[in-house]
């Protein structure tokens, strides 16, 4: 728990690190530094973009798999980095 | 022999009675019950002897048992006359079957528990209910599903009235029938005279009884409903959900600790950290999606590479009229803000200093005008405007470009309403020659001949005017107005209605050009007389003003610290372009604009009470202004009371003397609201408002003397400067802040009076600039001096903020730097209580020791060059 704890504060003092939510395989979040509003609308509109993006991946070569997927929009930028159980969704403010 | 019970027959079994035969109703109203029943007791030990106790083996739902007969003879024997079924015995004796039926009666429909079935064509008929019944009933069934069930019909003496109404035959109908006898048909006729007294008459006579009218009449009539049933139904021929609801899936906070708890948590976490740390220290290095290439110059983009790209200023076209701007000079000028390539000029007598000591000497008056060209005749001018006066300033009303606004050197502020003439304008536009009709073809040469002159509408009455010449004019936004008091308001009407003047006279005067309530009562009288036009042709939209123009109110600028005031020459204002307070959004107000481009009636515009609005609680309303003597001053026009208690103006709160001259130019930048350019005599500054401790930026002062400036409209580092010697400088805070970034020497050989920049398209810019002679040039801007850079506003923002910084710190070294003095001096004093005061004498014999030590050092110097002359004449001492 702790461990976890510090994963997390690490990532959040980068600069420009607006929110990190941790999201499990189902796309029900389980760890947020955000308001429960944003959380539950960026686990549920992301989740279905992962698996998605995975799907496509692996439809062109079955042995590759997604490692990461960054979102860059006009305002910030979201990083998700999923794994076998889980995903970690990162959204920064990119210093322009 | 006990007799047979009958069965009960149950209510739920009521179709089964209509089956039945009539005999038994009728035998039921004798007996009391069915000839092939018969109701008995049954003790509580019979029951249970049988098994057909109450309530227990034999029910309501399943009354019915059927009973050997042997049993039954066997307890008959047993129990003899106790038994209880000796009332049948004969009957089970007699009985051919086997078994009888024993029928449980709940509801003593026969006034007994049981019943015995005496006939077996009963039992068999009781416990198989005959089959064809089953149809029967089973339709009877479906049809009481469908509608009610139908009911016998039970006589309710209705009968008995349509009886009487009807009329039904009584006895036979009777005929009968006459005829001649056989033999007579056809045998002549033998016609012979006859008695008349033997004959029979029947008269038709009117029978009384068929005098009386029946008025009323009953007779029966049965309304039937017309009913027609139909059905329709829709296909829905894509099915979709229209709208889901849904809520998002959460877990509860057990679930989340265990989850937290759980290795895989802190696995993933290892796994997925350093490439999430890359990432976003990728982001930090460097943005990989900034073109640099793109943003390096946007200078060169799509310039004519062939070369004739055009640095400096191209001179587009000139106007000068010979009959109207020979010897003026041109005060003002303005470009036209909707219509292309129109702009007005002032034109202004030049006084020569000798004419005007000599004021006895029949000064040659010619009428004033404002003179408007076109970029399609730069030669005769398009409109004229009739001035009572030389006009200094002139303004175009934001809300409507045909109202213009002017100020008369004789203190007076004249109003002019075009729209009558801008067709006229409006088809001058180059390229569009022949707007007129060809019907009035023959008059064209007459009209075009003549140019349109129109006359004033108004002007304020000459005793609440300035007493000076008015030399600025500005029109409040359409965003909101002013009352009497100074408060700023909220503008229900969102069109421009009020103008502010500033003259040496030391005063600013905020006018209404809305009729004012004190007139409304006589403006409706004057309404019946003002609907023929004056003599002049003059429009009426300011009929209510004309000559009992008065201000709404005045302020005056006492100096801070002297007695006196100040005599202001040019001044800005903050443009207030939000509705906040009001409620109203800006995209409100600009959808009532887009709506209805309804120009507003101004003479049925009326000054509104003052407490219907509401007063703009953050509004600035401060401004700045340029006086006679050079200076800048800061100061609030609304009006505060001071310790009489009558309303005052507020004294300025500050004022820098930065200019040494006549201020010409005080001016805010079209890109940011709080930066504001003054110009005059030799140098220029640029304010911030809100630094009260100078200005940020402060040019050197130059060989000439500044006569106007106006800030580039679509750059907001660039500005022009116009100087005495009819040269245009273009300033560009970004590239060079101490000297001019282009000098266009000689663009007139008079000073330049007026320069004043628009953008007519975007590919379009234009200076428009004036000078002594009368003479008004048209410069097209280049695109190097026109197109913005990309981050333009935001490097200028910040330059004036390193400005202001800049300032700030030199004011507070200052003050550090003025401390430090006086410490050192009280230091110094400290040190040496007593120092003798050297005299003038040893003075000055000190000085000339040391001048002869340089003497000889020259000599020595020079001599050893080889160069030593004997000085002409030394000064011995």
């Amino acid at each position: 728990m702790a461990e976890v704890e510090e994963t997390l504060k690490r990532i959040q003092s980068q600069k420009g690190v607006q929110g990190i939510i941790i999201v499990n395989s189902e796309g029900i979040p389980v760890k947020t530094t955000l308001d429960n509003a944003s959380t539950v609308q960026y686990a549920g509109l992301i989740h279905q973009l992962v698996m998605k993006a995975r799907s496509t991946v692996r439809d062109i070569d079955p042995q590759n798999d997604l490692t990461f997927l960054r979102i860059r929009s006009k305002k910030n930028e979201i990083m998700i980095a999923p794994d076998k159980d889980y995903f970690l969704i990162v959204i920064q403010n990119p210093s322009d | 022999m006990p007799p047979k019970r009958s069965k009960s027959v149950t209510s739920s079994a009521g179709s089964k009675k209509k089956g039945k035969n009539t005999e038994s109703p009728a035998q039921g109203e004798k007996l009391g019950h069915p000839e092939d029943i018969l109701p008995m007791v049954l003790t509580s030990a019979t029951q249970e002897l049988f098994g057909c106790r109450a309530d227990e083996d034999v029910t309501g739902e399943s009354p019915y048992k059927l009973l050997k007969k042997d049993d039954l003879i066997q307890d008959l024997k047993t129990r003899a006359a106790v038994s209880d079924f000796s009332p049948a015995k004969q009957i089970v004796l007699n009985y051919p079957e086997d078994e009888l039926l024993l029928v449980f009666d709940r509801d003593f429909t026969y006034d007994q528990l049981f019943y015995l079935v005496l006939t077996p064509e009963a039992k068999a008929r009781i416990l198989n209910p005959p089959q064809p019944e089953a149809p029967e009933v089973c339709e009877n069934e479906v049809h009481k599903t469908g509608r009610s069930e139908p009911k016998p019909w039970i006589s309710l003496g209705s009968e008995q009235e349509i009886e009487e109404e009807s009329f039904k035959e009584s006895r036979e109908k009777l005929w009968y029938k006459f005829s001649r006898v056989r033999r007579k048909f056809g045998a002549p006729v033998c016609f012979s005279e006859s008695n008349i007294d033997a004959y029979m008459e029947c008269v038709p006579f009117q029978d009384s009884r068929f005098r009386i009218k029946q008025m009323q009449r009953d007779f029966g009539m049965q309304a039937v409903p017309r009913m027609q049933s139909s059905s329709s139904q829709t296909q829905w021929k894509f099915k979709r959900n229209i709208f889901t609801r849904y809520t998002p899936r959460e877990l509860s906070d057990g679930d989340k600790e265990n989850i937290h708890q759980c290795e895989n948590l802190k696995h993933f976490c290892n796994s997925v950290t350093p490439r999430v740390l890359q990432a976003l220290q990728q982001e930090e290095i460097m943005n990989v999606f900034f073109d640099d290439w793109k943003a390096l110059g946007t200078a060169g983009d799509d310039a004519d590479w062939s070369g004739k790209v055009s640095e400096g200023l191209m001179l587009y076209q000139a106007f000068t009229d010979q009959k109207y701007t020979k010897d003026k000079k041109i005060s003002s000028i303005n470009w036209h803000p909707t219509i292309y390539g129109v702009l007005a000029v002032a034109l202004t007598e030049k006084k020569k200093e000798e004419e005007a000591m000599d004021e006895s000497s029949a000064v040659e008056f010619r009428a004033s005008h404002i003179v408007f060209y076109s970029f399609s005749d730069p030669s005769n001018p398009q409109l004229l405007l009739e001035c009572p006066d030389d006009i200094y300033a002139f303004e175009f009303c934001p809300s409507d470009p045909n109202i213009i606004v002017g100020g008369c050197v004789n203190g007076q502020v004249v109003l002019w309403d075009i729209s009558a003439h801008v067709i006229h304008l409006q088809g001058t536009q180059p390229g569009k020659k022949y707007s007129l009709n060809a019907d009035t073809f023959d008059l064209d040469d007459n009209k075009e001949n003549k140019t349109p002159v129109v006359r004033y509408c108004a002007v304020s009455a000459l005793e609440s005017s300035h007493k000076a010449p008015i030399t600025d004019v500005q029109w409040l936004p359409p965003t909101f107005e002013v009352t009497k008091l100074g408060l700023p308001v909220e503008n229900k009407n969102n069109v421009s209605v009020q103008v502010v003047t500033c003259s040496p006279d030391c005063a600013l005067m905020f006018w209404d050009v809305r009729v004012t309530k004190l007139l409304s009562q006589s403006g409706s009288d004057r309404k019946q007389n003002a609907d023929q036009k004056t003599s002049y042709g003059v429009p009426e939209t300011f009929k209510h003003l004309d000559r009992t123009w008065k201000p709404l109110f005045k302020v005056s600028l006492p100096k801070i610290d002297t007695g006196g005031e100040y005599a202001p020459l040019k001044f800005s204002l903050e443009l207030y372009t939000c509705n906040a307070n009001t409620g109203r959004t800006k995209e409100e107000a600009n959808e009532n604009d887009d709506g209805s481009k309804v120009v507003p009636d101004y003479s049925q515009l009326r000054v509104p009470s003052a407490k219907t609005l509401a007063t703009l609680e953050d509004f600035n309303t401060k401004l700045y202004i340029g006086t006679e003597d050079g200076e800048i001053i800061y100061t609030d026009w609304k009006l505060v009371k001071d310790d009489s208690g009558r309303q005052q103006s507020a004294k300025p709160l500050h004022c820098f003397r930065t200019h040494h001259w006549l201020v010409n130019t005080v001016q805010r930048s079209p890109f940011y609201k709080d930066i504001i350019l003054t110009m005059g005599s030799w140098n220029f500054a640029i304010w911030k408002e809100g630094v009260m401790e100078g200005p940020i930026v402060t040019s050197p002062c130059s060989e000439q003397v500044c006569t106007a400036g106006c800030w580039s409209p679509s750059r907001p580092a660039v500005f022009f400067i116009g100087k005495d010697d009819g040269s245009i400088e273009v300033w560009n805070l970004l590239e060079k802040t101490g000297e001019p970034l282009q000098v266009h020497a000689h663009i007139t050989d008079a000073k330049i009076t007026c320069i004043k920049a628009w953008t007519a398209s975007s590919k379009q810019h234009f200076l428009a600039v004036t000078d002594d002679l009368g003479m008004v040039r048209v410069l097209e801007i280049p695109k190097t001096l026109y197109a913005p850079f990309k981050s333009e506003t935001l490097s200028v923002k910040k330059y004036f903020k390193l400005e202001e910084d800049r300032l700030k710190d030199f004011m507070k070294r200052d003050e550090l730097w003025a401390k430090q003095k006086k410490e050192a001096e009280k230091l110094k004093k400290k040190m040496d209580p007593v120092k003798p005061v050297k005299s003038l004498t040893e003075n000055d014999e000190e000085n000339m020791k040391e001048y002869n030590v340089h003497l000889e050092q020259e000599e020595s110097v020079l001599k050893g060059l080889g160069l030593w002359t004997a000085p002409a004449d030394t000064e011995d001492t």
